[in-house]
């Protein structure tokens, strides 16, 4: 029997509700209205009462309203069929609704329990098995989807049955186990796991190594991430971090994306929508809504909704990954989730932490960007959920508790800079402030030797050092004026701008430049090195703007042509034509 | 709904603060209205049987004996064809003499439009001003605020962008607007023929300060009548939103909520946010756009409201009197419309995305010579002439009075370029060059 109660008051979105029996912490309720059921999430106990943050707009609710404790935490359904689906933050399939506007208390299925897919058995009658093992796989949108033994199954089973070849509901039984005591257990396509809990089922969780090549050059090049590594983006507003994360999400070399819109504009969503059921994934050639899914928790829509809506991201990246997936996961922004569990805390009128965000959040933020990683399954496969977030620091201060908190539990730091978003420097990624804690993984530097270049790293390095070099340089000629300064100065500061021109800068809205392969971006690197090595010979300053705009020029109609293309070949012969004007032998 | 006839009075007020009353009650929903002494106020905190009201027009003068009844609805407006052409105030109340106007009842601050239902914005505006249409493309279904001083004329160019703008229905949600700013609308709208397409829901400084909270959900609802029902375009102008925050906080901190940034209440984004998504272009062709007005206290762009609103909206725009030429001006740098590729170059002439970036990239080296010279140190021939360059470009197209077809503001710029630039400065792609370029 589930226990039952009754409002006993209304803040917002906060209801205490008077609880007949017992109810735990993280427990789902649902408040009655009459015609719809609200759905809520115990919060806090005291004594009799529970505190429920409702996911919905409380409009209308009155005292006594009668209240269903559901008896389980907040969960999501996985199997085959969450691929290109877009859900809100508890993920109900937006397309499943019926409308224009969102309607209170209308959950819809987030799968589709009549239609069939095509099964194909991985185990056998006679195998030992335990949660997460691979019984079988359907084909989704091209993925191999593996069907496991549900998570929450403890301990070995040994399998009695599993069915043949062929097409199946995600409600058929498609195995029979044994527990330990010989009974017999069902196993369908189909399982619910809570989404605060991280899903563990795997053998180790190694520090991450393996390059995540995401076109974006100033992220490979410079601050790379990889597979089953946390990054995130902070920055002020309009300075690029929706930009910056669509272009990975478009062009990152992973198997699943999982885009959690938190808190942000509708708009950007429909663009997803838009666009992305149009563009190729050239790897597989099919489009890339096909292995995208997207949460849609937008601004406007329920606040307490926002919270759940990354720990639903969260949970369907962790389902694919023990399927020996690569996930990757964005979300924007995280600050919008740190700020609705603020408004959260605020009602419950708890003691306040900086800037009147709840005490553990630091706690919460590391404990989410724990879950992300890189692990061995148990049955010896890998699989990754590379995780980065965007925050959104009130008034473009770095110093506030998310964008700190963050700092702590991320291992990528691309900080974009008001300066550089002005003056369309883009993406505006400060290349002195980021960083990338791979860079130092010894794992990382032996891994991109081989995939690379064994001078791979030290150019990186070096690169890092012209520039700040440049930037060190720019600050004297500032100060001591252009004709204040050696001509050695100008260069130097030039030399700086040539890797920021080329390297650094990459338009996101042309079809060439937009992408870049580390093919590609290893020969530009070598090829700006090369230049940024040899000297130049200058009478005066005046002669210094002129000539590194030209070549700088000539780079970036090399970044705006295919690669190795005759009109690519063409613009380096000219730029090596320019460079032979002033490089001294 | 209870019905009217057996609405129980209320008599007994415990506890009264600025903006709000408590009483004991039962049976009452949150968020539904009541009347306090003859002023209307909403639900905003039940706890057992002791209900919290916010009073609208304030709660000086309410004895604690005060007259009570609780209306059984939250905050709604009818919508109908005869909104058009009234003036309400911010209960939806007309305050043109005109008689109340019959339609269906909607609730205000209703529900979201499901995602999935919208349609990517595409349908430029036109406004005749080139820093906007130029350098910063509206976007039907899009939201942008003006930031903009208190002193500066951002009603004048919301009225202008208002009439320029084609569209079916225009709303204006006043708040805190000063009864001469009120007539200046009327006025302007009046003289231009177009009081039939227009709705207006005021709040003056003559009105209580948090009778205002209800007009952006007045107007908008009315907007989303016109905008779905009826697939018309909508424009919404909501001015000014700083005022609107500030009602906001002061109802916050009378409840004693925690006060974040610049006393601001910790749900201002979402509360703004909630408005400014109202926004939208619908598949069947219906639309509403929302420009808004936030004032700035001294420029301060990193105070709580222009900062979350900066963080909501698609873009901004901000004004700024350029004493060069002794005009207000569209700030070209820091004025930004995010849905603009969305249209430019594809809407409008292949060359806009060129002319608009270069004209902005070499009236940064303008800018750039300016703060040279500021230093004492001496210019070469292309600062002065980019100093020339925008000055013509400042008077030419950046001048709010300026009023063109956007075909005329791009050949605006490319003559500018050949009278102060030689080919190779203007740095623009080669066939563009080869089409438009203006010897002279
Ligand atoms: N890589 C880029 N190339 C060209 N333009 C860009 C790029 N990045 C950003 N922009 C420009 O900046 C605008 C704002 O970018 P974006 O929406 O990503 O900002 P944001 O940091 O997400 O802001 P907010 O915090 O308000 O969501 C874009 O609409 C675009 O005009
Ligand atoms: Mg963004």
């Amino acid at each position: 029997m589930s226990t039952k109660g009754k409002v006993k008051g209304i803040i917002a979105n906060l209801v205490i509700v008077e609880a007949y029996g017992p109810v735990s912490q993280n427990e789902i309720c649902f408040i009655s209205t009459g015609s719809t059921q609200l759905m809520a999430e115990v919060i806090k106990i005291n004594g009799q009462n529970a505190y429920v943050q409702v996911f919905e707009s409380t409009r209308g609710v009155k005292i006594d309203y009668d209240v269903d404790f559901a008896g389980h935490l907040l969960e999501v359904t996985l199997g085959p069929g969450i691929l290109s689906k877009n859900y809100d933050g508890l993920q109900n399939d937006l397309d499943k609704m019926d409308g224009v506007f969102l309607k209170r208390g209308e959950y819809t299925h987030p799968l589709d329990p009549g239609k069939k897919w095509k099964f194909k058995p991985l185990a056998k009658a006679g195998d030992v098995v335990e949660a997460a093992s691979w019984l079988g796989q359907v084909d989704e949108n091209g993925m191999p989807h593996k069907i496991m033994v549900p998570f929450t199954f403890k301990g070995n089973y040994t399998v009695k049955s599993v069915v043949e070849a062929g097409e199946y509901t995600i409600e058929d039984t498609i195995a029979v186990l044994l527990n330990a005591d010989k009974k017999e257990v069902k196993v369908t396509m189909t399982q619910k796991w809570p989404v605060k809990m991280a899903i563990t089922a795997f053998r180790e969780k190694p520090r991450p190594f393996k390059l995540l090549e995401t076109g974006v050059r100033t992220i490979d090049t410079l601050n790379p991430i990889v597979e089953g590594g946390t990054g995130f983006i902070p920055g002020p507003f309009g300075a690029g971090k929706t930009v910056l994360q669509h272009a990975i999400s478009k062009q990152a070399e992973a198997d699943i994306v999982i885009v959690a819109a938190c808190g942000e504009r509708a708009n950007e969503v429909v663009e997803i929508f838009t666009e992305f059921p149009e563009l190729e994934d050239i790897r597989t050639g099919r489009k890339l809504m096909e292995r995208t899914t997207i949460i849609a928790n937008t601004s406007n829509m329920p606040v307490a909704a926002r919270e759940a809506s990354v720990y639903t991201a969260m949970t369907l990246g962790e389902y694919y990954r023990s399927m020996g997936l690569k996930v990757l996961m964005l979300a924007d922004s995280t600050s919008r989730w740190a700020q609705a569990l603020r408004e959260m805390s605020n009602r419950l009128e708890e003691l306040p932490g900086p800037d009147a965000f709840p005490m553990d959040l630091p706690a919460i933020i590391s404990n989410f960007y724990a879950r992300a990683g890189f692990v061995y399954l148990k049955n010896g496969e890998t699989g990754s959920i590379t995780f980065i977030g965007t925050v959104s620091p009130a008034g473009g201060n770095l110093k506030e508790p998310v964008t700190e908190s963050t700092k702590k539990a991320a291992r990528c730091f691309y900080a974009l800079a008001q300066q550089r978003a002005d003056s369309k420097r883009y993406p505006a990624v400060d290349p002195i402030d980021s960083y990338s804690k791979y860079l130092e993984y010894p794992e990382f530097e032996e891994y991109v030797e081989e995939k690379i270049s064994d001078t791979w790293i030290s150019m990186v390095n070096h690169s890092k050092t012209i520039l700040l070099r440049g930037k060190e340089t720019y600050e004297q000629i500032n100060i001591l004026g252009d004709d204040g300064v050696p001509v050695g100065y100008h260069v130097t500061y030039w030399k700086s701008e040539v890797i920021d021109f080329v390297i650094l800068q990459q338009d996101a809205f042309d079809a060439i430049d937009q992408s870049t392969p580390i093919e590609r971006q290893q020969y530009m690197l070598e090829h700006v090195l090369r230049l940024c090595d040899a000297d130049f010979s200058f009478e005066s300053f005046t002669e210094v703007d002129g000539y590194f705009k030209r070549i700088i020029n000539l780079y970036k109609q090399m970044n705006y042509s295919e690669f190795n293309s005759e009109k690519f070949n063409k613009f380096e012969k000219e730029l090596q034509e320019v460079l032979q004007e002033r490089i001294v032998a | 709904m209870s019905s009217k006839a057996f609405q129980k009075i209320y008599t007994k007020i415990t506890q009264i603060t600025k903006a709000t009353c408590s009483l004991k009650a039962s049976g009452i929903g949150y968020d539904e209205l009541a009347v306090v002494n003859g002023k209307l106020a909403q639900v905003v905190k039940i706890i057992g049987d002791t209900v919290t009201l916010q009073v609208f027009g304030g709660t000086e003068g309410i004895p604690t004996n005060a007259e009570v009844t609780f209306l059984g609805k939250s905050p709604t407006i009818k919508v109908s064809e005869d909104l058009a052409g009234r003036f309400f105030n911010a209960f939806g109340e007309p305050i043109d003499g005109g008689p109340a106007v019959e339609g269906e009842e909607r609730e205000i601050g209703g529900p979201s439009v499901n995602p999935v239902r919208r349609k990517q914005p595409s349908e430029l505006v036109a406004t005749g001003i080139a820093g906007i249409d130029l350098n910063n493309t509206l976007v039907s279904g899009q939201k942008i605020p003006f930031f903009a001083d208190p002193d500066q004329p951002f009603n004048q160019v919301m009225a202008m962008v208002a009439l320029r703008a084609k569209t079916d229905k225009i709303i204006l949600g006043g708040m805190g607007l000063t009864n001469d700013d009120y007539l200046f609308y009327k006025n302007v709208f009046d003289n231009a023929g177009a009081l039939d397409r227009i709705i207006s829901f005021v709040n003056t400084t003559d009105d209580p300060p948090v009778e205002r909270l209800l007009v952006p959900d007045m107007a908008l609802t009315a907007a989303e009548y016109f905008a779905v029902d009826k697939n018309e375009t909508v424009l919404v102008l909501l001015t000014d939103m700083t005022l609107f925050a500030d009602a906001l906080s002061i109802v916050s901190n009378r409840m004693d909520q925690i006060p974040s940034k610049d006393s601001m209440p910790g749900s201002l984004y979402s509360d703004l946010a909630k408005i400014y998504e109202k926004a939208v272009q619908f598949p069947s062709g219906g639309s509403i756009t929302i420009i808004a007005v936030t004032t700035l206290s001294g420029g301060d762009i990193t105070h709580a409201i222009p900062d979350n609103t900066g963080y909501i909206t698609e873009g901004q725009l901000f004004l700024r009197r350029d004493s060069d030429i002794g005009k207000v001006i569209v700030d070209p740098f820091r004025s930004l419309s995010r849905l603009k590729q969305l249209v430019i170059g594809k809407k409008t002439r292949e060359d806009h995305p060129n002319v608009m970036n270069t004209a902005v990239r070499l009236y940064a080296d303008a800018a750039n010579a300016k703060t040279k010279m500021e230093n004492g140190f001496d210019l070469t021939d292309y600062d002065q002439r980019s100093l020339d360059f925008a000055k013509d470009y400042s008077e030419k197209l950046l001048a709010i009075d300026v009023n063109i077809e956007i075909d005329q503001m791009l050949n605006t710029g490319w003559e500018l370029f050949s009278k102060h630039f030689r080919k190779e400065e203007v740095g623009i792609k080669q066939e563009l060059m080869d089409k438009y370029w203006k010897e002279n």
